[in-house]
């Protein structure tokens, strides 16, 4: 019963969306505000349906009920019951159950929460999101049921991959999830304002939260997923810019630069325009990797055209939201009202800049994704795009998007003073340019640029705490004065400092990973030592382990740095019986914020083993810096206060701090 | 019937949350409006002004600009007041009290399948199947389920091992064995009761891995029968038949005379001490089973020919046992495995000039030395 009830929930979740769809729209024109609250009491009723739906998938897992097909495929009786539950999302149709839960998730809010919005906007939105709902429930409901029953229940599942048995998944999708759905939000706003033809200032401070929860879980989402990566798949690499991380990065940057411009829009009522067609573009990028990811694409072309219904379905949807959007905005964005002006150098014209060199940046992931799949399809060459690419292309726009961050907070709005903020900036330009001559003198290995990189991050945290220190009249002001003006100062300020200084962290972490890490290869003996950056590895030995649903083969090793024992490390790999599949359990030793990592290869006929060992100095500040951003997302987010821009008036001469 | 009802209490939720705001005619009209945010952002300057964060010319530049949105807001907004339309509502309320029930069943009455109970293995393992078997295996289920908690009953193993051998669930009673001396510790018995579920699930063949287990075995204790007589087993899989001989004769020297396994092993005694030539897989033995049925004689042969494919792959040198299967792929009429079986068979004694030249001699007689 509960899995016929879960099934019939979800139809009833699209029955609703579409009556949502329509409804609410003949509402608004009518002006009629019944009609028009039809879309707040729909939403959450899908809400209610979607989730009691994706709650009986869950406990179909969870109770092993092999009479549904999805459970079957993908789970096990003597599977960890976590496992069980984060199987749910491990495969196709149950991860795309969860995306239409997000989705109504979000829908649900703005109906509970949107009671400041003006009424007709509301229901404008709901429908919009009704749509984007519909399309996905007809495309779980035809291509990808995960309610299809056997009628001759197996005494046995065949397991979920055992990649994905692990704590990681259980929150990298969620998060992801979030993150992509969430800017449906913003998307649906967008197209509100269109079909309405009004936007304003009012516009952007109610999509602003939206837009923040949702970057802020796509941003800890990418970080979740790249450690996920590091330490599961047992090469040490965080980041391979595959086609499914380039699927969730395109999003992250278009999402990045939506955010500042939704930030101009707010505070000072300019490129309107402009942000509309970021949200558009934003949405757009997230539907684009659910369809990457979904359709199976990106295995092989070929595969994807085997069995097709899921990729074309997907593919219409993508068009027919993509493509209507953009016709719509086409059509409407002229009708639209133009801001207020600015001169170029200003806050508004540095947001501007952020906005060209990060869709600049999102244009080139997209065409590093897509350019593959467009050669494998039409000349039948397969051929994939890496590394150097990125590095050519990718790399020296962030590189200039870093130099210009520590300038934006510090420019004034409407008319800013470049040179001044170059003074202001000159100590941190300073302290930049003192680490790189340190590292320099230090290291004299490496990459001639590593050292320049990493006085690029200090030149960002530093620039940050520059801004702090002047808001706060820190060493100017008595004491006593500097803390209360900290007080003072907006959350959303201390949101971005964090969030920048952020984006430093994570620099110096991805330079040092992939400058000086060490490694070392080679098949060990018991009682063999290896040597890595001057920690002593020991292996004591193997062992056999029994795990709950797999096999497992551990090997001991001690770890001792200058003889002193520091810990031990037991790196494994498991066989999972039922998939016939292994794992390479990876032993990580954080020390600060470097890290020790160790991962097997393959046992010889004489009883050695092949080990990975790797010492990556500072590798965890490529993911605190992530966290730092998504906190000073948080903190931004937690700012309830309306945004106003102060501008600098003309005529005024005296040197004053822009209001944040 | 409980499901119907169900489903109808559903229906009735989703229809009532379209009819309810209709039903209430939109009377609460908390709404927000960019007035609102615009007073807001005034107060909110007043704010940063007092607290010192902006300057009084900059404050009154941003009231300025802020004024001047309000206005313009103002005056827009005015022009929408609220109507009601009751022909349109009437119109929602037929949609959802008709046009829903009608769409989900629709869609969920081809894709679902209602009359199908929940399955849930908890159900299953109760004994819900008629018959032995089922029990069997549901009082396996629950001795794993009982070994999932507390892997480390060695004594559970020990009873699992077995039954699920005689189940034919050899991969899952080697797993048992393992955990069995992981836990029980070892003992020669144990080693040769694995070794021996290592060997039926290769079907038979005595593989390394099963070997290294009864010479484990035998070395713990060198009288122990199972052992023995699979290590005589492995030799005689390996055309040592001499070898095989010997242990197994031995073996029965020792043997009390009332061993329930005495026949056993003196019958594979028989077969190598005998003299005669190996049965398997001769042109005899395929010629005597064209007497059987169809179905028996296929699977007969095809379990021998696998299982000598099987052992060769792990011992390539026997060029008499390649020399056999390629004989009996050609038998059976499968040209192309006989093809690749005598590449393989190339491959490995590629390194003997000696058995290469046998080999190619052999393949030549058969009539495939392309």
């Amino acid at each position: 019963m509960i899995a016929e009830a879960g099934h019939y929930a979800l139809v009833l979740a699209l029955a609703l969306a579409l009556i949502q769809s329509f409804v609410p729209l003949i509402g608004a024109r009518l002006r009629d505000p019944a009609l028009m609250n039809v879309a707040r009491s729909t939403a959450l009723a899908q809400l209610l349906f979607v989730g009691a739906s994706f709650i009986a998938l869950v406990t179909l897992h969870v109770s092993s009920d092999f009479s549904v097909a999805n459970v079957y495929e993908n789970s096990h009786s003597m599977k960890p019951l976590i496992y069980k539950i984060t199987g749910v999302w491990g495969n196709h149709e149950g991860s795309m159950l969860l995306w239409v839960s997000i989705l109504a998730l979000f829908g649900g809010l703005v109906a509970a929460f949107g009671n400041n919005l003006p009424l007709s906007l509301r229901a404008h939105v709901l429908s919009v999101q009704a749509w984007i709902a519909s399309a996905f429930y007809l495309f779980i409901l035809i291509t990808s049921n995960p309610f299809l029953r056997i009628a001759n229940p197996p005494i046995e599942g065949r397991d979920l991959n055992p990649v994905l048995q692990d704590i990681g998944l259980a929150v990298h999708p969620p998060m992801l999830y979030l993150g992509y759905v969430g800017f449906s939000i913003s998307f649906s706003f967008a197209i509100a304002a269109l079909i309405e033809g009004r936007i304003d200032a009012a516009w952007a401070r109610w999509v602003r939260p939206w837009t923040l929860v949702a970057w802020i879980f796509l941003t800890l989402g990418i970080a979740m997923g790249s450690y996920w990566a590091y330490y599961e798949l047992g090469w040490g690499g965080w980041w391979f810019w595959d086609p499914v991380e380039n699927a969730s990065l395109m999003p992250w940057l278009a999402g990045t630069a939506l955010l500042h411009s939704a930030l101009v829009m707010e505070k000072r009522n300019a490129l309107k325009v402009w942000t509309i067609l970021l949200s558009i573009l934003t949405f757009s990028l997230s539907l684009l990797g659910t369809f990457l990811v979904r359709s199976g694409v990106i295995t092989s072309v070929h595969a994807f055209a085997n069995d097709p219904t899921r990729g074309v379905f997907i593919l219409l949807i993508l068009c027919l939201f993509i493509g209507g959007s953009l016709s719509l905005f086409a059509g409407r964005a002229t009708s639209l009202k133009q801001g207020g002006l600015f001169a170029p150098i200003s806050r508004e014209g540095a947001l501007v800049l952020n906005n060209l060199l990060l869709t600049v940046a999102c244009a080139v992931v997209l065409f590093g994704t897509l350019y593959p799949l467009a050669m494998e399809v039409l000349a039948d060459f397969k051929m994939s795009v890496g590394a150097p690419f990125y590095n050519l292309t990718f790399v020296p726009l962030f590189a200039l998007l870093l130099l210009a961050v520590p300038f934006g907070p510090m420019l004034a709005w409407k008319r800013g003073d470049l040179l001044g903020v170059t003074q202001r900036l000159l100590a941190a330009g300073v302290a930049g340019l003192v680490v790189v001559a340190i590292v320099w003198a230090w290291t004299r290995g490496g990459s001639a640029l590593a050292p320049l990189a990493i006085g690029l991050g200090v030149f960002v945290i530093a620039g940050v705490v520059t801004d702090l220190v002047e808001r706060t009249g820190l060493f100017r002001l008595p004491f006593a004065t500097t803390l209360h003006r900290a007080r003072g100062l907006p959350r959303s300020a201390w949101g971005t400092a964090f969030a920048h200084a952020g984006l430093g962290i994570a620099l110096i972490g991805i330079v040092c990973e992939t400058t000086w890490n060490s490694e070392y290869i080679a098949t060990m003996k018991p009682n063999d030592v290896a040597q890595v950056a001057g920690y002593d590895l020991k292996l004591d030995g193997l062992l056999e382990r029994q795990g709950p649903n797999y096999r497992e083969m551990v090997a001991q090793f001690q770890v001792s740095k200058g003889g002193e024992p520091l810990s031990v490390m037991t790196p494994s790999k498991r066989s999972f019986t039922t998939r016939g599949a292994s794992t390479t359990e990876a032993a990580l030793l954080t020390r600060g914020a470097s890290q020790l990592y160790i991962s097997l290869g393959d046992v010889t006929a004489e009883g050695a083993i092949a080990v990975r060992i790797y010492h990556k100095p500072f590798v965890l500040l490529i993911w605190w810096g992530p966290v730092l951003m998504a906190f000073g997302g948080v903190l931004s987010l937690s700012d309830r206060r309306l945004r106003v821009g102060a501008p600098k008036p003309a005529r005024a001469k005296q040197r004053l701090q822009p209001a944040e | 019937m409980t499901l119907w009802f169900v489903f109808a209490l559903m229906t009735v939720a989703a229809i009532f949350a379209v009819l309810w705001p209709l039903g209430r005619g939109g009377r609460d009209q908390n709404q927000g409006s960019e007035v609102t945010v615009y007073k807001d952002q005034l107060v909110e300057i007043e704010h940063d002004l007092a607290a010192g964060l902006i300057a009084r010319p900059e404050a009154e530049a941003a009231r300025v600009e802020i004024s001047r949105r309000l206005l313009a807001a103002d005056s827009s907004e005015s022009a929408l007041a609220p109507t009601s339309n009751l022909k349109w509502r009437r119109a929602a309320a037929v949609l959802a009290l008709v046009g829903l029930p009608l769409l989900a069943a629709a869609i969920y009455v081809p894709l679902g399948s209602p009359a199908l109970r929940d399955f849930p293995l908890a159900q299953r393992e109760r004994g819900s199947g008629p018959g032995m078997a089922q029990s069997l295996e549901n009082l396996v289920a629950q001795v794993e389920q009982h070994l999932e908690k507390n892997p480390t009953d060695g004594r559970g193993w020990n009873v699992l091992a077995p039954v699920l051998e005689r189940l034919g669930r050899f991969d899952e009673a080697v797993r048992a064995y393992r955990n069995s001396i992981t836990y029980n510790g070892e003992s020669a018995e144990r080693r040769s009761d694995l070794g021996e579920a290592i060997a039926a699930a290769a079907g038979g063949v005595v593989t390394a891995d099963a070997k290294t287990e009864f010479e484990r075995a035998h070395a713990l204790d060198a009288d122990d029968p199972k052992a023995n007589y699979f290590l005589g087993l492995a030799a005689e899989q390996d055309g040592r038949k001499d070898d095989a001989a010997n242990i197994w004769r031995a073996l029965l020297a020792k043997a009390p005379a009332d061993a329930p396994w005495r026949p056993l092993v003196q019958a594979s005694l028989a077969r190598v001490g005998g003299g005669g030539t190996m049965p398997a897989l001769s042109n005899e033995t395929i010629a005597a089973s064209k007497d059987m049925n169809e179905g028996d004689r296929n699977a007969m042969v095809r379990s021998m020919v696998e299982r000598l494919a099987t052992r060769l792959k792990q011992n390539g040198d026997d060029v008499d046992g390649w020399l056999r299967l390629v004989r009996a792929y050609l038998v059976m009429g499968d040209r192309d495995k006989a093809r690749g079986a005598s590449t393989d068979a190339r491959q490995a004694v590629a390194n003997d000039s000696e058995r290469l030249r046998q080999l190619n001699e052999g393949l030549k007689n058969l009539g495939l030395d392309g």
